[in-house]
């Protein structure tokens, strides 16, 4: 079990602090399914930063399993079973993808392993099990690869940040297996960054996060149509509707 | 051959026994072991300064081994080897140097070798160098290559120098005629207060000829690396080369690709770039578990291998 005590992450900027999260308390129960989602810039990527350890927070306490971890390096917090899948996967010259997979998995593995991984994510095993994790691959491929890495580790805790971004809509259904996979085989629970509405409707609960804060949370009956309507209207002030569509 | 010497063998040329096909094994100056074939002939040179290769036209999946070692302090050797491929030939020569100075005084060894490679022959060129022992004395390799490349044929290069070897001035030319084609890939790890110098200087004189030369090394601690590739397109040809450098520590590093083009069809490339690790790339890793030391050591091994 995650829990977030009052975590606070604040920056620096010409002099001024700048609250990105503002006192955020947040449980994640085991085996839960739970989508972040809210507005561009709210605090959703820092969040799942705080929680992989890539960010320290300004305040607060972060517990797992009951003990204070909030001062544990990202790769204490690996070790303890907290996976993290960036938003934008990093590139290796010279690293493969096979090395990757590995790495994940901590252990030595065959390539007919690796490429178990890799099939889940709809790649084409034998295509990219050699293929150096570089520049060579579409942002796409690289997501895949990513997502892939994160289910070798098979850990308690997964953190996707927008894993959707840059997946295709057939490999899009595949995502959706690797959830629910992650999520059966070791009653693992799920932290998805998501604006994707398919991905908002398989969640246990959803957490909309505005302006560093939390400002809803519930069962997705509960939360989705609400979400849905804020998002149908623009508030922009500069945006005018078009004449006839008023 | 002691445990030093059977050492150094197994890291530069990966030999844990006598090599099938042709060899030589020159050890501290001296030649301990050769072996000609029916089709690869190796004849001493009369000074003793170096040996001539002979290699039949038309040899095909063949090798030849030539490692040097050299295990006493102090000893500083120059050696020409000279290398004929007839045509149509496809082969492979392992060469490399180990030394190991456990003494005061500096070892050096300066291997020059000229490869005259015949008509649509194929060879693949491997150089691996290295150094150890705890001596004071520095361990000093300047080899020197020099490639002619006949009408049609193929050179693949592939130098290596990853620890243990204190200066080096590394020197490679080649004239390329019609249609021949270079590859050459180099890898370098410098640390400590080492200094590594690497000159390329390619013609690309025959139509359709063409040269890819790529760099790419680790700089760490306080040790200095200096690249420049001059790729000069004197006919319709394509070049490109390629220095890609990790920056660590208080090292340095200067790149100095250089291009000339004599020909309108010319077609030459160059990029460099230096720069340190990631620090996304570190905490990838180190969301995957690895410790810091642990990301950055794989890292350094991946872009090396």
């Amino acid at each position: 079990m995650l829990e977030l005590k009052n975590i606070s992450f604040s920056v620096s900027e010409k002099k001024e602090e700048i609250g990105i999260l503002k006192n955020v308390n947040l449980t994640i129960e085991d085996g839960k399914f739970i989508v972040i989602t809210g507005p561009n810039g709210g605090g959703k990527s820092t969040l799942a930063k705080v929680i992989a350890g890539i960010e320290k927070p300004t305040e607060g306490q972060i517990l797992w399993n009951g003990e204070d971890i909030t001062q544990w390096s990202v790769t204490d917090r690996a070790k303890a079973g907290i996976s993290y899948a960036f938003q934008q996967p990093v590139r290796f010259k010279g690293i493969t993808v096979f090395d990757l997979i590995q790495l994940a998995t901590g252990n030595r593995i065959t390539v007919e392993e690796a490429c178990r991984y890799l099939a889940e994510v709809g790649l084409c095993a034998k295509d990219y099990v050699r293929r150096e994790v570089n520049a060579s691959l579409s942002g796409g491929e690289l997501k895949r690869i990513e997502i892939a890495t994160v289910m070798a580790r098979a850990t308690k805790l997964t953190v996707f940040d927008e894993p959707e971004a840059g997946i295709d809509l057939w490999s899009f259904q595949k995502l959706i297996g690797v959830f629910e996979k992650l999520h059966e085989v070791n009653n693992g629970s799920i932290l998805i960054i998501s604006h994707q509405e398919r991905i908002l409707n398989i969640a246990d609960e959803i957490v909309m996060i505005a302006d560093g804060q939390i400002t809803a949370r519930g069962r997705k009956e509960d939360i989705l149509p609400d979400i849905l309507e804020k998002t149908a209207s623009c508030s922009c002030q500069y945006y005018k509707e078009p004449a006839g569509l008023e | 051959m002691d445990q030093v010497g059977a050492k150094l063998l197994e890291e530069i040329a990966g030999l844990h026994e006598i090599p099938e096909g042709a060899y030589n094994i020159r050890e501290n100056g001296k030649s301990v072991g050769r072996s000609s074939t029916e089709e690869i002939e190796i004849i001493p040179k009369d000074n003793g300064k170096g040996i001539d290769i002979h290699i039949k036209p038309g040899t095909k999946n063949k090798s030849v081994h030539i490692p040097v070692i050299i295990s006493q302090s102090g000893l500083k050797e120059v050696v020409y080897n000279d290398f004929y491929i007839g045509e149509d030939c496809d082969v492979t020569i392992v060469a490399g140097c180990g030394i190991h100075n456990g003494g005061k005084d500096s070892s050096q060894h300066d291997g020059i070798h000229s490869f005259f490679v015949g008509k649509n022959a194929h060879i693949k060129y491997v150089e691996k160098h290295y150094g150890s022992g705890d001596g004071n004395g520095e361990r000093i390799m300047n080899p020197e290559t020099i490639i002619n490349l006949g009408e049609g044929s193929f050179m693949e290069m592939d130098t290596v120098q990853i620890k243990g070897v204190d200066s080096t001035i590394r020197k490679t030319s080649a004239v390329l005629e019609k249609d021949a084609k270079l590859v050459v890939m180099e890898r370098l790890m410098t640390h400590g207060k080492q200094k590594a110098e690497s000159y390329f200087h390619v013609e690309l004189n025959g139509d359709g000829s063409g040269a890819n030369v790529v760099s790419r090394s680790v700089a760490k601690e306080s040790s200095y690396q200096k690249f420049v590739s001059d790729l000069e397109g004197n006919a319709a040809c394509s070049g490109h080369t390629e220095c890609d450098a990790i920056i660590m520590d208080e090292a340095k590093i200067s790149a100095v690709p250089q291009l000339e083009a004599n020909h309108p069809d010319a077609a030459l490339i160059h990029e460099a770039a230096i720069g340190k690790i990631a620090g996304e790339q570190i905490i990838k890793l180190m969301t995957l578990g690895l410790t810091e030391e642990e990301a950055e050591a794989k890292i350094v091994d991946g872009f090396l291998q």
